[in-house]
């Protein structure tokens, strides 16, 4: 991506090109290019350690990149001192100003730039992130969460063109979190401002964000609306990291060539013994070896020879329950194939059908549209977290 | 009659035990820096303001009368107020010079010394190895007439044809300046040290140039540092004779010269009034002080 010629509209995109930094030897953020579109709201998740926060600081102008650009709509800011960049960042670790009250750390960007009547603005900010009435106490004096909202505070009051958010809400509680993400995504839309936001957290990312960038040591993996990530992960990494996958070695035997060969556009694959169809636009790869995904919500247990309440498309025989867990609204079911390896099946509990046991001889069925093919030479086991394992 | 039974415990609420016991244990840890207080502290103080109160007829052949005689203090100030004004004058420029001297140095071994951060804080101590006395006297020779620093500054004509540096309240100055530097540059880089980098980056993101940010992050959180290290050099600055006495002359005494020289001729009297004095201009100046630059901006 080298110097796209940035179309009227997009008029201030931030853009990182080639965007590389290596400490020593250690490369923590590998030839990155990324466009952020003005104004959206754009989610950078992924593991501990792979570059997250090195990306931000880079364009926070607090780290000097090896290689690569950083320009914000026509203006170079790649080598720009971090004070003159209309960029804030909320910090991963606050580093709120011990010495000041919490309204002289809101207040502290706006009077840096010589604004003198900051007092309303700062009680509207403190107001919005519902620390009203904490103005005069110092940082020390505040929970983890708390000082994480001054934090954000401190950053929005500035109305910068991109605002950084290093995991902003990691240390808030479920309900406070969740109103957090509401009243994050609220400002963004309602001020426009550009958001880059770093979360671990894939649910935060796929519920606020208009596009997903998930990263894996130091490059983007996949890069897209939520939806699409989730529905077509392009990678194993992707599969298993946003949400989980059922990854089954196959091998495509049709379909592959010209579409509609008699098949109706899906791509035929034999997996172990069994033919499965998956849809041609979200197969990755279509020759050769691959892995065949499904999410576990897509695939429906049935038990071994019955058919399935509404017929799914493919099939995979011969499991056996092993593992029963119930998790209140859903019930997630373990079942050993065959050939040893383990699927996962989420099942919604609507009281449709009864619970399976342990040591039940069931069916897999799921249809062809919720298939999708990835490279055989991909790890299967990549972004798996370790909990899932 | 139950009067004896209940003067035991006379209407001291029925403590719990365990609080109890803290309280003791609390008392008896207090002990021995009690003692080492009121032996070393309470004492002598009670022993000088009493001594400043006697009859200045008396003599240490003849003794003392202890005759409240409180124009003492009134007597030693007319005669030496002039001595007292120049302690807290040099006193003052002294540590004035510590703070310039020795903010940029505490400040380069807390963030730019690196790996040589530990030698620097030796060489900062290393003075002490050698005793106050011969540093001061070597001073002598370094600010002599006929030495290598006054024969460069007559010939670049900072100072004139017959002009010299010993004997002069700038020698007095340098002496103290070079004296009580280290007890500025320690608490100053404790200070220093303690503060997280990711402060000025904050800072930094928040519009504040390097300067800036100094002024606004850097130098409050060193203000502990600070003023510990003003008080450090300021009040031992004060109340020294020694280097008034090595490198000045006698326009340049200061009080605790006067002091000095009081007691040594057995006018125990006057020199204990001054010593009061002294004390209680310094407690003070400090306490204001304190009240002025602390409780504001500290953490
Ligand atoms: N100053 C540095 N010197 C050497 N290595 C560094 C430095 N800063 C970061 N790294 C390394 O770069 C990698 C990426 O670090 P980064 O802080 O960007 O991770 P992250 O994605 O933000 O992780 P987390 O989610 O845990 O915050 C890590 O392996 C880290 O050890
Ligand atoms: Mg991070």
């Amino acid at each position: 991506m080298s110097q796209e010629s940035a179309p009227q509209g997009a008029g201030a995109d931030l853009v990182l090109s080639g965007l590389t930094k290596r400490f020593a030897t250690f490369t923590a953020v590998d030839d990155l290019d990324l466009r952020v579109p003005q104004g959206s709201f754009f989610a950078l998740l992924g593991p501990s350690g792979c570059g997250k926060t090195t990306t931000l600081r880079m364009v926070a102008g607090l780290e000097e990149p090896t290689a690569g650009t950083i320009t914000l709509g026509t203006d170079d800011i790649t080598h720009l001192k971090p004070y003159k960049r209309p960029v804030n960042t909320v910090f991963q670790s606050y580093a709120l100003f011990p010495h000041l009250s919490i309204a002289a750390n809101v207040a502290f960007g706006l009077r840096r730039r010589g604004r003198k009547q900051v007092a309303e603005d700062v009680e509207r900010m403190l107001d919005l992130v519902e620390l009203t009435g904490l103005a005069d106490r110092r940082p020390a004096q505040l929970s983890g969460g708390q000082q994480q909202r001054v934090a954000l505070a401190r950053a929005l009051i500035n109305q910068p063109r991109v605002l950084l958010l290093d995991e902003p809400l990691g240390a808030l509680d479920l309900k406070l979190r969740r109103q957090m993400q509401i009243e994050l995504k609220r400002i963004q839309t309602e001020v426009g401002l550009t958001f880059v936001h770093v979360t671990h957290d894939q649910e935060e990312a796929m519920t606020m964000a208009d596009t997903v960038a998930v990263m894996n040591a130091g490059r983007i993996e996949q890069l897209g609306p939520p939806e699409v990530l989730y529905e077509c992960p392009a990678t194993t990494f992707v599969a298993n990291f946003l949400g989980q996958s059922n990854l089954v070695a196959g091998r495509v035997v049709g379909g592959s060539g010209v579409s509609g060969g008699g098949d109706g556009g899906d791509v035929v694959l034999d997996v172990h013994g069994a033919t499965v169809r998956a849809d041609r636009a979200r197969a990755v790869v279509a020759q050769g070896d691959v892995w065949v995904g499904v999410r576990p919500e897509k695939v429906v247990l049935a038990p071994a020879g019955v058919a399935p309440p509404e017929p799914a498309g493919n099939c995979l025989r011969g499991g056996v329950v092993s593992d029963v867990s119930f998790v209140g609204v859903s019930t997630q079911y373990l079942v050993r194939m065959p050939w040893g390896q383990e699927l996962t099946a989420f099942s919604q509990n609507s009281g449709h059908h009864e619970r399976l046991r342990t040591g039940a001889a069931v069916d897999l069925h799921w249809s062809p549209a919720h298939t999708f093919c990835l490279d055989a030479s991909q790890d299967a086991a990549a972004g798996v977290e370790p909990e899932d394992r | 009659m139950a009067g004896p039974l209940r003067t035991a415990e006379p209407s001291a609420p029925p403590p719990a035990p365990g609080g109890r016991r803290g309280g003791l244990s609390g008392y008896l840890l207090l002990l021995p820096g009690g003692v080492w207080l009121a032996l070393f502290f309470v004492v002598p103080t009670a022993t000088l303001v009493a001594t400043s109160l006697y009859d200045p007829s008396g003599s240490l052949q003849l003794g003392y009368r202890m005759t409240g005689h409180v124009q003492n203090y009134a007597d030693s100030l007319q005669d030496y107020a002039p001595q007292l004004v120049r302690s807290f004058v040099y006193a003052g420029t002294a540590t004035l010079a510590c703070v310039v001297l020795g903010f940029p140095l505490a400040y380069a071994i807390a963030f730019k010394a690196g790996r040589w951060k530990n030698l620097m804080l030796v060489a900062v101590i290393a003075p002490f190895f050698t005793s106050f006395l011969v540093r001061t006297l070597s001073w002598q020779y370094i600010l002599g007439d006929n030495e290598a620093l006054v024969s460069f500054l007559r010939a670049v004509r900072v100072l004139g044809e017959d002009g010299h540096l010993l004997a002069t309240p700038f020698a007095v100055v340098t002496g103290l300046t070079y004296n009580f530097l280290p007890f500025m540059v320690l608490p100053l880089y404790a200070s220093l040290e303690k503060i997280d980098h990711r402060f000025l980056e904050a800072a930094a993101d928040l519009y504040s140039s390097p300067f800036t940010a100094f002024r606004t992050v850097t130098l409050p959180l060193a203000m502990p540092g600070l003023v510990a290290g003003t008080l450090l050099t300021f009040i031992p600055s004060a109340g020294d004779y020694i280097n008034s006495e090595l490198l000045g002359n006698p326009q340049t005494r200061m009080v605790g010269n006067e002091i000095q020289d009081l007691f040594a001729a057995g006018d125990y009297p006057t020199a204990s009034a001054l010593s009061v004095t002294l004390m209680a201009a310094i407690v003070l100046l400090v306490f204001v002080y304190v009240r002025r630059s602390g409780t504001e901006e500290l953490v």
